[in-house]
Parts: C-alpha cells; sequence; structure tokens
C-alpha cells in the first residue's frame, strides 16, 4: 500500500443552537489517501484492495481513537467511507471498506458489535465525503445517528484513492428524537 | 466588551509521506485549529470594536496552544505558521482583522525564535466557505522552502452571526521543495525577513 497522506480531524461541540453541550460532543475523522493499484483497468481479483482495508482498519481506527484521547472502549459510534479517483471503479472502494476492514477497526474502539455504516462514490479533487456514523454496539441508539464531512483539497487525484474512518465518544449534541438510547442498548446482536 | 463564546473547535493534521517523489523519512505536518466564535458584532454597524482583540487573547492563547499539544506538544517542531479568519454574512470585513493581533501573538509567545510577521488570510463567507490560510516561515518570511497554504473550511460555520479563526502550522518545509529561494540554513533570523 502507498500512502501519500494522511489527514486527521478533531471537532469538538460546545454549543448548539445557543444551548451549552456539556461534556462537548466529539468526533474525530482519519483520512488516508492511497495509490489506487488499479486505476485505467479492469481488474478482477481486488484482493490487494481488501488487504489494503484491512491495513486501514486498524491504522485510520487507531489514529481516531488517539485523536479523540480516550480509552478503545470509550469510542460510541463509527462509519466508514472512501471516494475513488476517476481512473478508478467504485467497485474499488467496496474492496477497500467491505470485506475485511472491520474486524480491525473493532479491535480498535473494542467491541463494535454493530454493523460499521459506510458510503462510497467516484470523486475528483476537493469534493466533499459525508462518512455515515451508528452506535457501534447497537445500530438502533437514534442519538447517535450521524455523519462527518470530510475533505481534502488535493485528494483524491486521479489514481487515487481516499479512505476515511470516524470514530466518536458521544452522539448529536442534542438528540430528542427519542428511539433507543445509548444507556438502554445492551450491544449483543449488534442492533438493539 | 462581550465575552467570547465558543461553539465548537476543529483541530486537523495531515501527515504527508510524498507527493509523486521520493518518500522522507520525516513525515511533513500540516496542522490547523479553527473555533467557532459568535461575532458580537453582528447585524448592525459598531465602531468601537477593537477592545475584542484583548477579549480574544486567552482563545488565541488556548488555540496555539492547543494546536501544539496536538503536534506533540513541542513547539520546536513548528517552522512555519499563518492565520485566518472568515465572517459570517451579518459581520463585516472589518471584524475578521480582529483576529490579526490576538491570533498572531498567541502563536509566537510559544515559539521564542519566531521573528517573521504572519501571514494572513479573511474573507466574509458562509456556512461551508473554504479560506486558504497562508502559511510562511517562523524565523524569516523569505524562505521559499516554507511558502505553503492550507485550505480550511466546516460545513456548518461560520452561520451568520459567527465568525471562524483559525491558526496554522507546519513542521517543515513543502514536501518536495525544490523551486530554490533562501534556504533555511542561510537564515540570518533578525529582522524576521531573511
Amino acid at each position: 500500500m502507498k500512502i501519500r497522506k494522511i489527514a486527521v480531524t478533531l471537532e469538538e461541540t460546545y454549543l448548539e443552537i445557543g444551548k451549552e453541550i456539556s461534556p462537548p460532543t466529539r468526533r474525530a475523522a482519519a483520512v488516508a489517501v492511497i495509490e489506487n493499484p488499479f486505476s485505467c483497468k479492469y481488474q478482477e481479483d481486488l484482493t490487494e484492495l481488501m488487504k489494503i482495508g484491512e491495513e486501514l482498519g486498524g491504522l485510520l481506527g487507531k489514529k481516531c481513537v488517539e485523536a479523540l484521547g480516550i480509552e478503545p472502549a470509550e469510542a460510541e459510534s463509527y462509519g466508514k467511507a472512501a471516494m475513488v479517483g476517476e481512473n478508478g471503479e467504485l467497485e474499488h472502494a467496496a474492496a477497500i471498506l467491505h470485506p475485511k476492514l472491520g474486524k480491525p477497526l473493532r479491535a480498535e474502539v473494542d467491541k463494535g458489535a454493530a454493523l460499521v455504516p459506510s458510503s462510497k462514490k467516484m470523486g475528483s479533487m476537493g469534493q466533499a465525503m459525508d462518512i455515515p456514523l451508528g452506535h457501534k454496539d447497537a445500530a438502533y441508539v437514534r442519538s447517535h445517528f450521524d455523519g462527518m464531512e470530510v475533505r481534502l483539497n488535493d485528494a483524491p487525484r486521479s489514481n487515487e484513492i481516499m479512505v476515511a474512518i470516524a470514530v466518536t465518544d458521544s452522539g448529536r449534541p442534542l438528540p430528542r428524537v427519542g428511539g433507543l438510547t445509548h444507556q438502554a442498548a445492551e450491544g449483543k446482536d449488534g442492533l438493539r | 466588551m462581550p465575552e467570547v463564546i465558543v461553539r465548537k473547535t476543529v483541530i486537523s493534521i495531515e501527515e504527508i509521506y510524498h507527493e509523486g517523489g521520493p518518500v522522507l523519512d520525516n513525515v511533513h505536518r500540516r496542522a490547523y485549529i479553527a473555533s467557532v466564535i459568535q461575532n458580537p458584532f453582528a447585524g448592525r454597524y459598531v465602531e468601537n470594536i477593537v477592545g475584542f482583540i484583548d477579549d480574544l487573547k486567552p482563545l488565541g492563547l488556548h488555540m496555539a496552544k492547543s494546536l501544539i499539544e496536538a503536534l506533540g506538544g513541542d513547539a520546536g517542531v513548528v517552522e512555519a505558521y499563518g492565520k485566518a479568519s472568515v465572517v459570517g454574512e451579518n459581520g463585516e470585513l472589518e471584524h475578521a482583522a480582529l483576529w490579526h493581533a490576538p491570533g498572531g501573538y498567541s502563536m509566537r509567545e510559544q515559539m521564542p525564535n519566531s521573528k517573521a510577521i504572519v501571514p494572513s488570510a479573511k474573507k466574509v463567507g458562509g456556512p461551508g466557505a473554504r479560506i486558504d490560510v497562508p502559511v510562511t516561515h517562523s524565523d524569516a518570511s523569505y524562505v521559499r522552502s516554507h511558502f505553503d497554504a492550507i485550505e480550511v473550511g466546516i460545513n456548518d460555520a461560520p452561520r451568520k452571526d459567527e465568525m471562524l479563526v483559525i491558526l496554522a502550522m507546519t513542521t517543515g518545509p513543502r514536501i518536495h521543495h525544490r523551486s530554490g529561494g533562501l534556504e533555511t540554513k542561510d537564515i540570518v533570523g533578525i529582522d524576521g525577513l531573511k
């Protein structure tokens, strides 16, 4: 895997529509810009990209947890996304995100019974990518449905892929639309 | 003068390994911290605004320290810096200028050798507006290898009555710098220019 750069962003929200958020909600995103080994050609076997996904799941997950300065068990939600530069193929994003990225990511956030929500797209330099967020142990926790926008002005170049993971230690700033709560979640089946 | 009300902060660090050229042992890092604050002068013309400069100083200091902390805690690794501000639509460009002193001196206080003026940019913009924060060497503005810029933007800021204040730091020259000019080894370091 050839990594050109990694960008880590930490966001803390203290106020939302004038109301104090205490403690502040916090979320981190780690984005890797890698060379697409299969740009400009059709490649049937995508094993190499699956291995890249496996490496990035651990690397980017760890970067997020480090940026938050928390113990792995304190992570509450997560998500992943990939954007493929114009000489690649949407399937390249799928190969990175789905087969092998989850397991090492879950090791970094301790458990992670729930599906890691994801999105993917083709894109060019400077395009925004929204990483969907969901509770890491119980997908139905409504307060933790969210999304985090990331973008890099110089990525992805045509032959590159941007791979992003987001991790939070909290839900939305002012959740009040009901549903399953973080406290009430059992976190056994990944759903509730 | 009004207190500084912070809605959110964003810290971002890029680690750059290469840009098509040789991979270096020293990873080049580019970092920024952005705070979204309420604009106390939004929605009307206020003649006397200079007092807000002092109000912003503690925030500037806190931001500079936080950014250095995010870079590992040693201000000695910072080689270049910059600052910027984006004012939401109910404000005016002049409000962005209030960030010059608190933004610049907060970083320079943490960096005893810094003699160069902190380059800056400003604009009025809406949520998601992007601004290119200029970056130059902290000891000597003319060092060509360190001229750079970092693009910053937050999708939900600045709202109409807010402003975004930004500090930026890098830990070295552009990753594959080779455009000549004054080099760090030739810095005299007296006037902040050369």
